[in-house]
């Protein structure tokens, strides 16, 4: 903020905001520190423990026996033990990173075509507005359930749309096959989200003066060279950050997948994994440490990604 | 001529944009007035108008149940995080102290949480508290997603508020906090009601710790009862009892996102995109 007037006790003025600013942050701060910072260290000491879900308290301090150890057997032969070298882990591992790169991809190229299209006057833009918010108002829980009879095998309309089309032969169990299910999940994924990206597409779109294109029609610059040389590199700050939290939310994707394709290995991510090993099989301190390994993975991806990207998230540049 | 097939192709993929954005709500609705085997012809325009999937929804006391524990722990998360919220971002936005920016820049790591990064923690919190299966248990956990969205979203609001006002009130002698309430919170109002909804949304929406923190079919909040409602056996799904429950619990919503669809386009972008 640029500097308030200087008054009689102008000095003890800006003291005496800071001392309010104290006294209105430290509540916030102290809840987050109850709801996030603890929880999250807590978790993170779990996964150096042997803690059962049943005794939480009982656990003793194991090293990172959780994540990796080996053994030595009599014969000489050596055993890995841990996270680190268990294959349904890294399944889930690539399972999330293929989930995020295609459906993070996929949606950022949609949200563009449609941010593009909401830009231009047209009759009715309002209710095509209107109408892309309802993929984004459904709870993902309702999509989920919506698209799993759209899906369904036996009497699911997409079979029965593709059969009319005649572009497959035979009815496709979607979400009950390894080998569609993850295309089941995508294609959920991108309608839900789509709407988003496009809105903030949309507000990047606008940003952009007018007169540029203006100037870009007067010099008869084809339209895709103007998109490719003026749009893209102007609304780039807006589209990082889409990007970004877009990423995030795919990394840590689990409703979806849990309603809609359950204990499918094809599509089991490192949050359904994490929970699994948690809650329902008992391994409290394994799933911590699965947990621990995401909430790095996620840690270390946007520190990258700021800092490469030089991205302004606090939007603090101009100010 | 070229300009015609130019409008053509390009009314074409509005349309396909809508049928694609509109066309699983409607299937949804047309699916929920269906019973019996005409639930299992596919049809694509609605074909009959029964409400025997309705009336069996209300009759189940846990779905009701259901709905009445969401909002309540969705309005009380939302009313703690605002009454949280507003005098932060006030501090965050108005007033100039060193480390400012890290700590805006840590409210919005913890927004970007992996949810599953707390689980445990939360859980043994819960447990220790002795809040596990009560609503207590939805409201403290989500609020580690609803107080760093609105103080986020509050303080860009804040930020754009003219420094003449809070001048003048400075000079009338106003102290900070009654430059909250008697100056700021007038004029703030609505951003106050677009942040609330889309915490409110949030929080009527969230799925993981709803499902690890409660029990009982009593205590469930909706996306948990929709997300078990199944059959006697994993074949029999009530296929038209779910759509009929999908529709009730989104139609409140898709109307409030509409009425204010301008302010939420507003809230979603107030984030990010003006760095």
């Amino acid at each position: 903020m640029t500097s308030y007037p200087q008054h009689s006790g102008g000095q003890s003025l800006a003291a005496q905001r800071r001392k309010a600013a104290f006294w209105f942050l430290a509540p916030m701060l102290a809840a987050l520190f109850f709801v996030a910072a603890w929880p999250l260290l807590r978790t993170i000491y779990f996964s150096f423990t042997d803690t059962t879900l049943t005794n939480l308290y009982g656990g003793e301090w194991i090293g990172f026996k959780n994540y990796l150890s080996y053994r030595q057997l009599s014969s000489g032969r050596v055993i890995w033990k841990g996270t680190l070298v268990d294959p349904a882990w890294w399944n889930a591992v690539w399972n999330t990173v293929r989930f995020s790169v295609i459906s993070v991809a996929i949606e950022t190229v949609l949200g563009i075509i449609v941010a593009l299209i909401l830009h231009r006057n047209f009759v009715g833009r309002g209710w095509v507005r209107a109408a892309i918010l309802i993929p984004w108002a459904i709870p993902t829980i309702v999509s989920a359930r919506m698209w799993g009879w759209m899906l369904n095998d036996q009497f699911g309309i997409i079979n029965d749309i593709l059969l009319k089309l005649h572009l497959i032969e035979t009815k496709i169990a979607w979400t009950a096959n390894i080998e569609t299910a993850m295309t089941a999940v995508l294609i959920v994924d991108v309608w839900k989200t789509t709407p988003f990206m496009a809105l903030l597409c949309l507000a990047g779109l606008q940003m952009v003066p007018k007169d540029i294109y203006e100037a870009a029609r007067v010099d008869g610059v084809h339209p895709i060279k103007v998109f490719f040389r003026i749009t893209l590199p102007l609304i780039r700050p807006a589209l990082m950050v889409a990007i970004i939290f877009r990423t995030l939310d795919a990394l840590r994707i689990f409703d979806l997948i849990y309603v809609l394709t359950p204990n499918s290995k094809a599509t089991k991510t490192m949050s359904v994994i994490a929970r699994e090993n948690l809650i329902d099989f008992d391994k409290f301190a394994y799933g911590a440490a699965q947990s621990t390994i995401l909430f790095a993975i996620i840690a270390v991806f946007v520190s990258a990604y700021i800092w490469l990207g030089k991205v302004d998230l606090a939007g603090e540049g101009d100010r | 001529m070229k300009y015609y097939v130019q409008e053509t192709c390009f009314y074409l993929l509005v349309l396909i944009i809508v049928i694609a954005s509109v066309f699983p709500f409607y299937y949804a609705i047309i699916t929920s007035f269906k019973a019996g085997t005409a639930l299992f012809e596919v049809d694509y325009l609605p074909t009959s108008f029964n409400l025997a999937n309705y009336a069996e929804v209300f009759a189940s006391p846990n779905f009701i149940r259901s709905i009445f524990n969401s909002v309540f722990i969705a309005s009380a998360t939302v009313g703690f995080a605002m009454f949280l919220a507003i005098t932060a971002s006030y501090a965050l936005a108005r007033v100039r102290f060193q480390g400012r920016g890290l700590l805006l820049m840590t409210i919005l790591a913890v927004s970007m949480f992996p949810q599953i990064a707390v689980l445990a923690g939360l859980f043994e919190l819960v447990r220790f508290l002795g809040i596990f299966n009560k609503p207590w248990a939805m409201i403290l956990s989500y609020t580690i997603f609803t107080l760093p969205f609105t103080v986020w979203v509050l303080t860009t609001f804040m930020r754009d508020l003219p420094m003449e006002i809070e001048e003048a009130a400075i000079v009338d002698g106003a102290t900070p906090w009654q430059i909250i309430t008697k100056v700021f919170l007038p004029l703030l109002w609505p951003a106050l009601v677009t942040t609330g909804l889309l915490a409110f949304i949030g929080a009527w929406n969230e799925f993981l710790f709803a499902l690890t923190f409660t029990a009982s079919d009593t205590q469930r909040t909706v996306p948990v009862a929709i997300a078990l409602l199944s059959g006697s056996s994993e074949f029999e799904t009530p296929w038209g009892m779910l759509m009929a429950a999908s529709v009730i619990v989104t139609v409140p919503l898709i109307i409030l996102v509409l009425i204010f669809q301008k302010k939420i386009v507003a809230g979603l972008t107030a984030g990010g995109v003006k760095g």
